[in-house]
């Protein structure tokens, strides 16, 4: 595809797949999609993919935080899901996405981490929260947000005798989650401001800004992309995530 | 905390720490640059342009920016454990995405510009103090730069909006931190990041605060530029 192409359109106020520009293509979300793992989802954005588990583990509590759970989250940027990944270990792409996402669920409080406390001082849940994305065209960090969520949302604590996992047997206990706070990536395309962009759109992203929600609550952003921004635009782009977050939400059942 | 009256420090809301700029810090480097806001230090080493390795990243049309923050180990009460964490990661990319937009790289085809940021004594505000070191060291180095860019973090304690956290005020429950880089002349956006629970008003009045506060750094990041070439004019 061409960028320049892509760019006249959007200077036109159109897209490639004729969507508005706060529009999102249509998202999937679907949860129980691998068993071993204690809860898992896969969101799709248009062609975009990514599968979300989470694990569970008994770890000790930071010495700051004696009666507090934790969540980790990774993520592997595998070749699988475009020809611009390459093996290795996390690069800074991966890095910042698990962040993003951690960070929304972390400063959200979408989970109270003193419930995953077990043994105060002693003995903590740790919630693995692993993300795959399987098809990169554009918009991982809003797919994997949601992945994340829905994953959440539906993972049952494994049995535990003495402190330790049985894994493979699950209990009727779920992870309660206390809030759905959602993700909304904008890229600013010279003037323009578009919602949900896809790979080719990113190609040609001036700047990119996430922003997690929760009934017109911000709780995490983050800014990425080569060049500036003005504070009107990130006015506007917090404006469309307030008014949107309430149908992305509704997608996690 | 639901209200904060008086700032732990006794500064005002809108009061920055005591600053202080120096260029030419590290006598190897192209170009360098210390920056110091209250207790947090940090110090920025430019390295380039230089021939970028290995090949496969070079790019014929424009030379590229590659920043590395590190915390020293002895930088924080508990020691840190050397070598990069993922913390330290992120803020190597939106280090090098908030100094980007005012550079002109153009010139370098296939080069490198290297930015080192090393933390040597934290409280609070780390990145930010590494990022007004880093433009004034890129400033130094006499990279092709379309204006400088400061950086401070603003956020909301209990109730109040205020400028440069410290240590304590981050620690406080439910304290949102929000670090921001403003651009010198356009006042544009290059760094934003949020970690809390604000309202859209209480961040639009949070990042006025950081400009106003930007432009003041910008005034002594300027102010330490003349010192410097004075002082070498005079020699």
């Amino acid at each position: 595809m061409d960028n320049n192409y892509v760019l006249s359109l959007i200077q036109q106020n159109k897209r490639l797949d004729d969507r508005k520009f706060d529009e999102y293509r249509e998202i999937k979300i679907e949860t129980g999609i691998s068993k071993n793992a204690e809860g898992s989802a896969r969101c799709k954005i248009g062609d975009t993919e990514v599968v979300v588990g989470i694990k569970m583990a008994v770890g000790e509590p930071y010495t700051d935080s004696p009666d507090e759970g934790t969540i980790i989250v990774t993520t592997e940027l595998s070749p699988i899901a475009s020809p611009l990944f390459e093996l290795g270990p996390p690069g800074s792409q991966a890095t910042e996405l698990a962040r993003i996402v951690d960070r929304g669920i972390r400063e959200s409080k979408a989970l109270d981490f003193k419930k995953l406390c077990i043994k105060k001082g002693e003995k903590i849940w740790m919630i693995f929260i692993d993300i795959y994305p399987l098809n990169d065209d554009g918009n991982l960090i809003d797919a994997s947000v949601l992945a994340a969520l829905a994953a959440l949302k539906h993972a049952r604590f494994p049995k535990l005798e003495d402190d330790k996992i049985l894994y493979g047997e699950f209990t009727s206990k779920k992870v309660e989650l206390e809030k759905l706070p959602i993700t909304f990536t904008f890229g600013k395309i010279n003037d323009k401001i578009l919602v949900d962009l896809d790979s080719h759109e990113e190609t040609v992203i001036d700047a990119r800004l996430s922003i997690s929600v929760h009934e017109g609550n911000i709780h995490a952003m983050q800014k990425g992309g080569d060049k500036a921004m003005s504070l009107e635009e990130i006015e506007k782009m917090v404006d469309i995530a307030i008014k949107k977050e309430k149908e992305l939400r509704s997608l996690i059942k | 905390m639901t209200s904060y009256d008086k700032r732990f420090s006794g500064r005002k809301f809108d009061e920055m720490r005591k600053m202080e700029a120096k260029v030419g810090v590290i006598k190897r480097a192209d170009g360098s640059a210390l920056f110091r806001i209250g207790e947090t230090i940090a110090i920025a080493a430019v390295y380039g342009p230089r021939e970028l390795h290995p090949r496969f990243l070079q790019n014929p049309e424009t030379g590229i920016l590659r920043c590395n923050y590190d915390m020293a180990s002895f930088s924080v009460p508990e020691r840190k454990k050397p070598g990069p964490t993922r913390r330290q990661v992120e803020i190597s990319l939106v280090t090098e995405k908030a100094l980007l937009p005012v550079l002109d790289l153009k010139q370098f085809p296939n080069a490198v510009v290297d930015v080192f940021i090393e933390i040597i004594q934290a409280n609070s505000g780390t990145r930010c103090a590494g990022i007004s070191a880093a433009a004034l060291a890129l400033a130094h180095a006499g990279i092709p730069m379309k204006d400088l860019v400061a950086s401070v973090s603003v956020g909301k304690v209990g109730n109040k909006i205020l400028i440069d956290l410290d240590k304590e005020e981050e620690d406080v429950d439910d304290a949102t931190d929000i670090p921001l880089a403003v651009t010198g002349r356009k006042k544009e956006i290059t760094l934003l990041q949020l970690d809390g629970n604000v309202t859209k008003k209480d961040l639009v009045e949070a990042i006025k605060l950081a400009r106003h506060g930007c432009e003041k750094i910008n005034k002594i990041q300027q102010k330490a530029l003349k010192e410097f070439y004075g002082s070498e004019n005079g020699q």
